[in-house]
């Protein structure tokens, strides 16, 4: 496997665990949110300290869950206070809030970012592999979830947040969850990042990223496990296969956005399932 | 990036009491801006429930007409009339083509689609006039200062001021005054009410766009002359304090979004001064929203909750 294949498939890797984990919150649970790039760079961050000081791997990645879930559960205390449209835009706060603060911050690196972070010791394709088996867990309980007792609680609260009260389903208890379980794996992709590049600078978690994100749960089906992995792998490939894209990534990025939503809002899953029902009346 | 940045026309040292005023001037004269940016905003969420995040585009489009046809007829007035003529027409379409098939959804799946708009905007602006940004040929006019009693203003700073007095009187009148108006404000207010009455509801939704476009237009215009540039990113970070505005000032209220632009406005141009160290400028708006937002979950005013 060539080095360019090796970085491919670990950008595919850590791009699959931030869309399931983005839909897990806003696919399953149906809290949207805009900022997901801040919970991945908070456990980069916080991976990349750990890594500095101590150049211990499993800590640097138990640091990283814990910083993006320690954020998570925050914002999701603001998801109890405030719905939908107030929650979208309090997302999209934070992720400016988060940019705008370590910007700032000189033991943060400030604008520079952290450079020079000690190298895993597993070599590249270690690396990968390494991203690759978080990658296959994460999707793995993201399917187990939407199974358990736990995900029909989720899309209760998602479809219809007063009925399931009235259910006694505590609302606010699985809202939590589903911050704290998203962003804890949004942080892990953070700190499988920093082993990665071993240099991150704040521009990478900026709110482009987290509409990048967005694009791939809505495009490859919000809610769906299955086309979100497909969207999140053909949305990180795209612009490698075809040269050009490279260039006008943002324009396909967004083009793709509008004409999904526009022509099917219900993203690549329900495209798939209409076309196996349409077969099967044929 | 856009309107942030440091006040520019900052002459005094901080300890002069000149250097408050000069701030003070920065602030509200920004705070105008955001007024002018954001009220379309706010009258798209009273009258549709949508966060129109491509409205940010709409101001993009408004700057680039106007720097374009300045250059091209040498007449920067000339450049605010294209403006004005593109970009309703543009406001108009995005509302037909995006919005209007996606009503009948969450109001999430609109907002999403508005963000891949403005994401695909910038990029084609990027595309089509470069990286680098247009600045005007020949601006005399952005570069006038006058000096009143030590406080230095520059003339675009007063343009704006007068421009959002004369654009907020004008639109207080025009709801009050007239039949086109007060059907407009039924139809935000009471939608099938309204209709009753013969107001078709299809062109109050047309005129907001076409107005709430107009007006960012000329906000555009304005920074577009403050900055002497424009470039793809001019309307990004303005737009999303635009949205931590509108929330600020209560969803869909037009009195609260102009009260809320001047206060941030203000708390910016001071808040660089005290929390600058350690917070970017532009980030202030929003950790004012989220703090309000905590403290008060339906916004300033709490006149629509979400």
């Amino acid at each position: 496997m060539s080095a360019y294949t090796i970085s491919i498939v670990s950008i595919i890797g850590i791009n699959v665990i931030l869309a399931v984990s983005l839909n897990m919150i806003s696919g399953f649970c149906g809290q949207i949110s805009l900022g997901h790039g801040a919970f991945f760079g908070a456990g980069a961050y916080a991976a990349a300290l750990v890594m500095v000081g101590l150049a211990n791997v499993p800590l640097a990645l138990l640091a990283a869950l814990l910083a993006g879930s320690a954020l998570g559960i925050i914002v999701g205390f603001a998801s109890l206070r405030v719905r939908s449209d107030f929650l979208a835009v309090t997302t999209i706060g934070v992720n400016f809030l988060f940019v705008g603060f370590v910007r700032k911050q000189t033991w943060l690196g400030g604008e520079m970012g952290i450079s020079g972070i000690p190298p895993t010791g597993f070599g590249a394709p270690g690396n990968m592999v390494m991203i690759l088996v978080l990658a296959c867990a994460t999707v793995a309980f993201s399917l187990y979830v939407n199974r358990s007792w736990m995900g029909f609680a989720f899309r209760a609260v998602g479809e219809d947040e007063q009925a399931a009260t009235t259910l006694g389903i505590a609302a606010n208890a699985y809202k939590l969850a589903a911050f704290g379980i998203g962003t804890a794996l949004a942080g892990l992709a953070g700190g499988l990042y920093t082993f990665f590049t071993q240099f991150i600078t704040v521009d990478a978690f900026d709110f482009i990223f987290s509409v990048m994100l967005m694009a791939m749960v809505v495009i490859g089906g919000i809610g769906s496990t299955w086309g979100v992995v497909a969207a999140a792998i053909g949305l990180t490939v795209l612009p490698e296969a075809i040269r050009f894209v490279n260039d006008y990534r943002l324009l396909v990025f967004g083009g793709m956005l509008v004409l999904v939503i526009r022509l099917a809002p219900g993203g690549l899953a329900a495209l798939i399932r209409n076309l196996f029902v349409r077969a099967r009346q044929a | 990036m856009g309107a942030g940045g440091p006040p520019a026309f900052c002459s005094a040292s901080k300890d002069d009491a000149v250097y408050y005023i000069d701030l003070a001037v920065t602030g509200i004269s920004f705070g105008c801006m955001y007024a002018m940016m954001s009220v379309g905003l706010t009258l798209v969420y009273g009258l549709l429930r949508i966060l129109h995040v491509a409205h940010a585009a709409v101001f993009a489009l408004g700057a680039y007409a106007t720097v374009l046809a300045a250059n091209a007829t040498g007449s920067i007035a000339l450049g605010f009339v294209a403006a004005l003529i593109v970009t309703p027409l543009f406001g108009m379409a995005i509302y037909r083509l995006l919005y209007e098939p996606l009503l009948n959804y969450r109001p999430d799946v609109p907002m999403i689609a508005s963000v891949g708009l403005l994401v695909l905007m910038q990029d084609a602006f990027r595309i089509v006039f470069g990286e680098q940004g247009v600045t005007f040929r020949r601006n005399a006019f952005s570069f006038r200062t006058f000096d009143i009693a030590g406080v230095t203003i520059s003339a675009v700073q007063i343009a704006i001021v007068i421009t959002a007095a004369i654009v907020f009187l004008g639109l207080h009148l025009f709801t009050t005054r007239t039949r086109i108006g007060v059907g407009w404000r039924a139809t935000v207010s009471k939608p099938r009410i309204a209709a009753s009455f013969g107001i078709d509801p299809i062109k109050v939704r047309y005129l907001n766009f076409a107005i709430g476009s107009a007006l960012a237009a000329v906000a555009g215009g304005l920074v577009a002359l403050l900055n002497n540039l424009v470039d793809p990113t001019i309307g990004f970070v303005v737009s999303y304090k635009a949205l931590a505005i509108i929330v600020l000032g209560g969803l869909g209220s037009v009195r609260g979004t102009l009260v809320a632009s001047l206060v941030l406005g203000l708390v910016e141009a001071y808040g660089t001064i005290f929390i600058g160290a350690w917070l970017d400028r532009d980030a202030i708006a929003f950790l004012a929203l989220i703090i309000l937002l905590m403290i008060r979950p339906q916004g300033f005013t709490g006149a629509h909750t979400a």
